[in-house]
C-alpha cells in the first residue's frame, strides 16, 4: 500500500485508531498491535500526559504517534485552549479539533470548529478538523489552512456505518488535503467501503475497543482499510443492469 | 519493636485490602504492623462498595469475573468473622456517624436480611449488618432503544457465561424498585450481587486489629529497605506539618463535617503521625524491619516497587435520605454513559463515580459532579430531593489488565497486594486467602509474574 501523507509526515498505515472505551490498558495494546496503526487520538482532558502508567505510554512503547484531540469542548474557545495545553504537555502541534454541538448526537458543531481551525492555524498549529460529511465546509476548512479534512460517516460510537457516500463522495472529489473518514464505522465493510469511497484514511474507535473481540476486529479493520484502498486504486468496473459473460467469447 | 525472630511482616497501606490482610495474617498468629498515614482513608473511603461481579462483567474481562465470584462467595463468612473480632452485635449507636433516626428503619426495610440469605450469613459471629452488608442483588436498567440494545447484547454474553440474571420488563423493574423513572424500557437483575458500606469494612478492621493487639503506624511510608537483593524493612516520612502534602491519603477533604469516617477513630489529617493500638510508638526511629514487607499501597504502589499500577480518579457523591429510596444496588447507562447509585440502610445514596486517567489528582470537579447527578436523575428523578452528604474523589490502583496483582514480588521479602482497581472491597476476602495460600488456580491469575520483564 502507498504511504499517507498528512502535512508532510508519511505514515504506512492508513487505519488511524482512537483510544476510547477499550476495557484495560492491555487490550487497548493488544488491539493498536493488531491494527497496525502509527497514528492513535487521544482525549486530552480525560487524561493526565504526565502520569506514568497511562495510555500514552502505551502508545510510546509501540513507537505510535500520538494525536491529541479536543472531545468534550463545546466552545472553540475551549478547544483553543485544550490544543494550547496538549501542545506544551506533548510537544507537538498536532491536533485533531473536534467542537460538539450537543451531548445526545455528539454532532460537531461546523460554525464553533471553524472559528477554532482559523485561530489554531494561526497559531502554528496543524489541524485536522472533524465535521459533518459537508463538501461545502470541508472545502472552507481547506481554504483556512487545514492540513486534512476528517468528514463523519455517522454520529460518534453509532456504528452505523456510512450513511450518506455521496458527500463523501463529493468531499473527496473535491479536496487536495487528505480525506479521512471519521466516526461511525461499524464493522469492517464500512472501513472497505470508506476507503473505496476515495477516502484516504479511516478513524476508529469503538468499533474496536467494545468489539467483543477488540484484538481480532482490529485486525479485521486492518485489512479492510487496505483492500479498500487497493481496490480503489484498481479502479471498479460499472456497475451494469444485465450479465456480461466472463469466459472469453473472444481469444 | 517485635522481639528478634518472631514472624513479623509490615504491611504498607491501610486500605481494605491491607486491613484485611493484616487482620487475616493477624489471626492467623502472625505479628502485624500497618503503616498508613490515614488508615481507610483513600480509595476505601471513595468506594461505593458493590460486590457485584455479575452485574460489573464486561467482554474481554472473564478472568475478573472468576475472581470476584469467588471472592463474593467468602464475603459472608469474612463478615461474620469481622464483626465478631471487631466486637460489633449489630448496628452499633456508638459509632461517631450520623446514624438519624432513619436508620433503624432503613434496617427493616423490605427485602433487607432476604434475598439469598447471604447477609444473614452462614458462620457464626457477629452481626454482618453492622457493615451494612447486603444482597438483594443489581439491578441495571436501560432508557432509549439503544441502550436496550446494548442490555439485550450483554444479557446474552451472561447467559453464555451461565450467569444467574434475570432479564426484566420496565414495569417489572419499577415494581422492585418504584422510585425508578416511568420511561425505564428493560432491565437486568443479577440478584446474587451484594454491596457494603465500605467506611464501616476499613473501621471494623481496625478495631479488630486494635483487638488483637496489632499495630497501626499513622505515618507514611518514602521507600522500602534493602540489603542486598533483600527487602528487609521500610522507612517512614517524618512527621510533618498539616497540609504538607504527602499523596498517601486521597481524601480530597471535601466532605461537609456530618459524613464521619466511622468507627470511632478520630480522623487523623494527612501526614501527621499518630498510633492506635495496643502499644504506641512514642519513638521518632524512621525504619521498621520485616520479615517480609506486604505492598498493600493501592494506588501508590508504584511509587514504592516496581509493579504496573497506575492511579485511576474516581469523583463519587454521597446523598442523604431520611428513608432510603431503593431496595437494591441500581445502575444504569444513560445515552451511552454508565452510573450507579447504591442504598445504605441508614438513607445514604452513593453516587458514582467517574473513571478519570489523572494521575495523581483528587480534586472533585465541578464536570465531574455534574455527570453523576445528570445520569442518576435520569435513573431516578427523586434524587434532586436528597441531601448532598459528600464529595469525593479517590484513586483507584488500576493495572493493565484490570487485574490485581498478589503473590511474591520475585524480590525476597517483598509481596505484593495491590492493583485492585475498581475491586479491592470485593476481592478483599479472597486477597486474603490467596496470601495464605488457600488458593491455587486463582491465585495463578493474580500472579505478579505476568509483569515481569514488562515494566
Amino acid at each position: 500500500m502507498d504511504d499517507l501523507i498528512i502535512a508532510g509526515e508519511k505514515f504506512s498505515s492508513r487505519l488511524i485508531m482512537g483510544t476510547g472505551g477499550a476495557p484495560s490498558l492491555e487490550v487497548l495494546d493488544q488491539a493498536l498491535a493488531a491494527s497496525g496503526t502509527e497514528l492513535t487520538t487521544v482525549a486530552m482532558r480525560r487524561l493526565d500526559p504526565g502520569s506514568r502508567g497511562s495510555v500514552l505510554d502505551v502508545l510510546r512503547r509501540r513507537d505510535i504517534k500520538v494525536l491529541p484531540n479536543t472531545a468534550g469542548c463545546f466552545t472553540a474557545g475551549e478547544a483553543v485552549l485544550t490544543a494550547r495545553l496538549a501542545r506544551e504537555a506533548l510537544g507537538t502541534n498536532w491536533v485533531k479539533l473536534e467542537v460538539i454541538a450537543d451531548e445526545r448526537t455528539l454532532l460537531p458543531d461546523p460554525i464553533e470548529t471553524f472559528d477554532a481551525a482559523e485561530r489554531l492555524v494561526a497559531d502554528g498549529f496543524v489541524v485536522l478538523p472533524y465535521i459533518g460529511d459537508d463538501p461545502a465546509l470541508a472545502r472552507r476548512l481547506e481554504q483556512a489552512g487545514c492540513a486534512a479534512v476528517m468528514p463523519l460517516g455517522a454520529p460518534i460510537g453509532s456504528g452505523l456505518g456510512i450513511r450518506n457516500p455521496h458527500s463523501i463522495e463529493l468531499i473527496v472529489e473535491a479536496a487536495s488535503v487528505p480525506v479521512i473518514l471519521d466516526a461511525g464505522i461499524g464493522t469492517a465493510s464500512d472501513a472497505a467501503l470508506a476507503m473505496e469511497l476515495g477516502c484516504d484514511a479511516v478513524l476508529l474507535a469503538t468499533a474496536v475497543t467494545r468489539a467483543q473481540r477488540p484484538d481480532l476486529m482490529a485486525a479485521a479493520m486492518k485489512g479492510a482499510v487496505a483492500a479498500g484502498r487497493l481496490a480503489r486504486q484498481a479502479g471498479r468496473i460499472p456497475r451494469r443492469r444485465y450479465a456480461e459473460a466472463s469466459s472469453p467469447t473472444s481469444p | 519493636m517485635p522481639a528478634k525472630g518472631a514472624q513479623v511482616d509490615v504491611i504498607v497501606g491501610g486500605g481494605v485490602v491491607g486491613l484485611s490482610v493484616a487482620w487475616r495474617l493477624a489471626r492467623a498468629g502472625r505479628q502485624v504492623t500497618v503503616v498508613d498515614p490515614a488508615p481507610g482513608r483513600g480509595a476505601s473511603y471513595a468506594a461505593a462498595g458493590m460486590l457485584a461481579p455479575v452485574s460489573e462483567v464486561t467482554y474481554t474481562e472473564a478472568p475478573l469475573l472468576r475472581l470476584g465470584v469467588a471472592s463474593l462467595r467468602r464475603w459472608p463468612a469474612f463478615a461474620a468473622e469481622l464483626t465478631e473480632d471487631a466486637g460489633l452485635a449489630g448496628p452499633t449507636p456508638g459509632e461517631d456517624r450520623d446514624a438519624g433516626p432513619g436508620a433503624g428503619a432503613g434496617r427493616a426495610s423490605p427485602g433487607s436480611g432476604a434475598g439469598n440469605g447471604l447477609a444473614g450469613g452462614g458462620a457464626a459471629g457477629g452481626d454482618p449488618l453492622a457493615l451494612d452488608l447486603r444482597s438483594e442483588g443489581t439491578l441495571d436498567v436501560a432508557f432509549g432503544a439503544d441502550d436496550l440494545a446494548a442490555l439485550d447484547e450483554l444479557a446474552a454474553f451472561m447467559d453464555k457465561l451461565g450467569l444467574p440474571v434475570e432479564r426484566l420488563t420496565g414495569r417489572e423493574c419499577r415494581r422492585l424498585e418504584p422510585m425508578l423513572a416511568p420511561s425505564v424500557r428493560g432491565g437486568l437483575l443479577a440478584p446474587g450481587d451484594a454491596w457494603v458500606d465500605p467506611r464501616r469494612v476499613t473501621a471494623a478492621l481496625l478495631t479488630a486489629l486494635e483487638r488483637r493487639g496489632a499495630e497501626v503506624v499513622r505515618a507514611r511510608v518514602t521507600e522500602l529497605l534493602r540489603e542486598g537483593d533483600r527487602v528487609t524493612g521500610v522507612r517512614l516520612a517524618p512527621p510533618e506539618p498539616y497540609g504538607t502534602g504527602n499523596g498517601g491519603t486521597g481524601n480530597g477533604g471535601t466532605g461537609n463535617g456530618g459524613t464521619g469516617n466511622g468507627g470511632g477513630h478520630g480522623e487523623v489529617r494527612p501526614g501527621a503521625r499518630a498510633t492506635t493500638g495496643a502499644e504506641t510508638r512514642a519513638e521518632t526511629s524512621a525504619d521498621i524491619r520485616a520479615e517480609r514487607v506486604i505492598l498493600t499501597a493501592g494506588a501508590w504502589s508504584g511509587e514504592l516497587a516496581e509493579v504496573p499500577v497506575r492511579p485511576v480518579k474516581g469523583q463519587i457523591m454521597r446523598l442523604r435520605s431520611p428513608q432510603p429510596l431503593l431496595n437494591r444496588c441500581v445502575r444504569g447507562t444513560v445515552h451511552g454513559s454508565s452510573v450507579y447509585l447504591v442504598p445504605r440502610g441508614d438513607g445514604e445514596l452513593v453516587v458514582g463515580a467517574t473513571q478519570e486517567e489523572m494521575g495523581f489528582d483528587t480534586r472533585v470537579t465541578a464536570g465531574g459532579l455534574y455527570e453523576l447527578l445528570r445520569d442518576a436523575r435520569e435513573l431516578v428523578p427523586g434524587i434532586t430531593e436528597l441531601e448532598v452528604a459528600d464529595v469525593v474523589a479517590g484513586l483507584r490502583p488500576g493495572t493493565p489488565d484490570n487485574l490485581p496483582v498478589i503473590g511474591p514480588s520475585g524480590t525476597p521479602g517483598l509481596t505484593f497486594a495491590t492493583g485492585h482497581h475498581r475491586g479491592g472491597v470485593l476481592l478483599a476476602p479472597l486477597t486474603t486467602a490467596i496470601l495464605l495460600g488457600e488458593e491455587g488456580e486463582l491465585a495463578a491469575l493474580c500472579s505478579p509474574e505476568r509483569f515481569q520483564g514488562i515494566s
